[in-house]
């Protein structure tokens, strides 16, 4: 099962290539080498650029080179900032970004979990209605926003209180260099990109856990004589863990493809989607259509992930496919 | 019949459970009254919405509905169930009354093997280990007549067919020993075949554990097979309650009458359509003043407009005012 699932995944990672490459290279009336060279390139960058990519030859031809150049030289180089190599600069991209996103998803993930309990368990209480509406203010407040908010407390307006006088310059800070820095440089970041997930998570967990709570074998556990917190780890949240981790999988597998952007840019961390950003704005293609792949590519593996997570998560999926 | 000389297993008096609604307090149970004696099979019958399966709940303190209204008294070996704290009706509840419910399909929690799930009550009670909880989980498949235990016990619930899941939901009631064991329909989601084996398991516990049986059920069939008395719930009350053979023979409440004509003849010609009792139960809603049978009853008269108390007749109670005139014939 295992085998046909990354059988399947790379099956689906071919046909997104070919896609982006035809969307890039064959789309009618336009011609790809300018588009490459960038706006206002000389004729001589233009003649480069054609025998670089082989426009003069036929198509799959393109396709092998390019492919060739993503995935086994890795020499496509940028024209529009002057040989930028482009796959080392994502390679380089890459740790900023999951830094900030592996923090980012321990936080959503611990305190959206304990936010739903709480609320499931305090139903119709008043605790429960201020918990989700906090969620609810948290889905709707757009993160350049808390960013920019957050920059503007914590880097200027109160930065010399003794209360924010810790948060570093923004920029990111490697953690084999200095893992405090490393640390203090994300802990606003994190919390950023965390509150959307947290007030969405939330929301999920306690109505997956309402909706165990009314089945049957609730009753039964409560019917053995277990205890209310075995009652609910062991049956309802356990129960309810396939839902938030297949949610989990796929919004995990987006913001590495590059849905970190806005924190990125409102931070000043160069990870993937600052790349992707910046690439954007110099209509700089190669690299464009490598963040693409690596993004595409991002989403299909943690969809296999997310797969292979609800087979071990649940037993009648697992044996279904078996 | 084991007649109530010593103190009965359980007993439970004037229980009435209500629900909290928007047209006031509804009251689902109304004042029920019942003894089980030790090693006896009650069997509850009554047609959905009597207040049977409510009733078992809230012997087992599983009445979670924050709008129901609980009260009544439930004594099992003489110790008041109702008002109990949480940790010590927790000790009761699984370890001494057990339950076994009607769809062992969704009553078993689908991310665990049976095994797991009965090692888990089994631990819930006792000092074992888990090696130990699992090699008891083995031993009650097997007594439960599942073949090859040690295999099924790391089986699913959903790979399991209807009448061995409620085999494993039965052998996960008993893993306590249980003195009293609450059926909730355990036989209705299962073909007859299966039905009959688990009718006879049921009775086997009985005779091995000395286990009391509480039997929900609305088939007369089930309970002409299995029980020691009845008690016909309607609308939340006792209609009739009485040994077996007793209310099987003479029947007093017209109630009870056509339950008892809803079972398909065994012997002689084959009725073409089988009696049935005209119109539905009434809901808590809208329950009749007087008599709640009333409305769908042949016999009904003026005096059906007072609510009838339990007449006694032989070793029958009956409540209906029929009763007291025929009981002088």
């Amino acid at each position: 099962m295992l085998l046909r699932r990354l059988g399947e995944m790379v099956f689906v990672m071919a046909g997104i290539s070919v896609l982006v490459f035809l969307i890039f290279f064959a789309t009618p009336g336009a011609d790809p080498a300018a588009r490459i060279a960038g706006r206002n390139a000389s004729p001589d960058v233009l003649a480069a650029v054609r025998h670089d990519f082989g426009f003069d030859q036929p198509l799959w031809v393109q396709y092998l080179l390019l492919m060739k150049r993503l995935f086994v030289t890795g020499d496509l180089t940028s024209f529009v900032n002057r040989g930028q190599k482009v796959i080392p600069s994502i390679l380089q991209a890459v740790p900023v970004t999951l830094s900030l996103l592996i923090g980012a998803a321990v936080l959503w993930v611990a305190v959206s979990v304990a936010i739903g309990v709480t609320a499931a368990l305090t139903r119709g209480t008043i605790v429960d209605r201020a918990l989700m509406i906090l969620g609810l203010v948290g889905v709707s407040m757009p993160v350049f926003w808390v960013g920019e908010v957050a920059n503007l407390i914590t880097q200027s307006r109160y930065h010399d209180s003794w209360f924010f006088s810790w948060v570093p310059a923004l920029g990111y800070v490697p953690l084999t260099q200095d893992p405090v820095g490393w640390f203090k440089a994300l802990v606003i970041p994190w919390v950023t990109l965390a509150i959307l997930y947290i007030g969405l998570y939330g929301r999920v967990l306690r109505a997956s856990l309402i909706e165990a709570y009314h089945e049957d074998f609730i009753r039964t556990a409560r019917a053995k004589g277990l205890g209310e917190g075995r009652v609910l780890v062991r049956h309802a949240l356990r129960t309810s863990l396939v839902t938030f981790v297949s949610l989990f999988g796929l919004d995990f597998g987006a913001l590495v493809g590059g849905g970190t952007l806005l924190t990125e840019i409102v931070f000043g961390l160069q990870g993937v989607g600052f790349l992707t950003f910046n690439a954007l704005q110099n209509l700089d293609l190669p690299v464009i259509m490598a963040t693409v792949m690596y993004a595409s590519f991002f989403v299909v593996a943690s969809n296999a992930v997310v797969d292979l997570l609800y087979a071990a998560l649940d037993p009648r999926v697992r044996l279904a496919r078996a | 019949m084991p007649e109530a000389a010593d103190e009965p297993l359980l007993r439970v008096e004037d229980l009435c459970v209500s629900f909290r609604s928007e047209r006031g307090l509804l009251r689902a149970v109304d004042r029920l009254s019942f003894t089980v004696a030790p090693g006896e099979i009650l069997a509850v019958v009554g047609e959905s919405g009597s207040g049977k399966s409510l009733t078992s709940l809230a012997v087992m303190g599983l009445i979670d509905d924050p709008n129901a209204v609980l009260t009544g008294s439930i004594r099992y070996r003489g110790r008041e169930l109702v008002g109990l704290p949480r940790r010590e009706l927790r000790k009761v509840r699984g370890d001494e009354i057990a339950m076994i419910f009607q769809d062992p399909m969704s009553a078993m929690t689908p991310v665990y093997t049976i095994g797991w799930q009965i090692a888990e009550q089994v631990q819930a009670h006792s000092r074992l280990t888990r090696r130990q909880a699992r090699a008891r989980a083995v031993d009650l498949l097997g007594e439960m007549g599942m073949p090859n235990p040690a295999i099924q016990v790391d089986r699913y619930p959903h790979q399991l067919s209807g009448g061995m899941r409620q085999r494993a939901m039965i052998a996960m009631a008993l893993s306590c020993n249980p003195s009293l064991l609450i059926a909730d329909e355990p036989t209705t989601a299962l073909d007859v075949t299966v039905q009959a084996q688990i009718l006879r398991l049921v009775e086997q516990l009985r005779r091995d554990h000395g286990s009391s049986i509480v039997f929900i059920t609305h088939d007369m069939g089930v309970v002409a097979e299995i029980a020691d008395r009845v008690m016909v719930m309607y609308a939340g009350k006792v209609v009739e309650r009485g040994p077996k053979p007793d209310l099987f023979a003479t029947p007093g409440h017209p109630y009870t009458v056509g339950l008892l004509d809803s079972i398909p003849p065994m012997a002689g010609a084959k009725p073409r359509r089988l009696p049935a009792i005209p119109g539905a139960p009434p809901s808590p809603a809208d329950r009749p003043d007087g008599c709640p049978f009333g409305p769908r009853c042949a016999h009904r008269h003026d005096s059906c407009r007072v609510d009838p108390p339990l007449y006694r007749r032989g070793r029958q109670d009956v409540s209906c005012t029929l009763v007291p005139e025929g009981a002088d014939a």
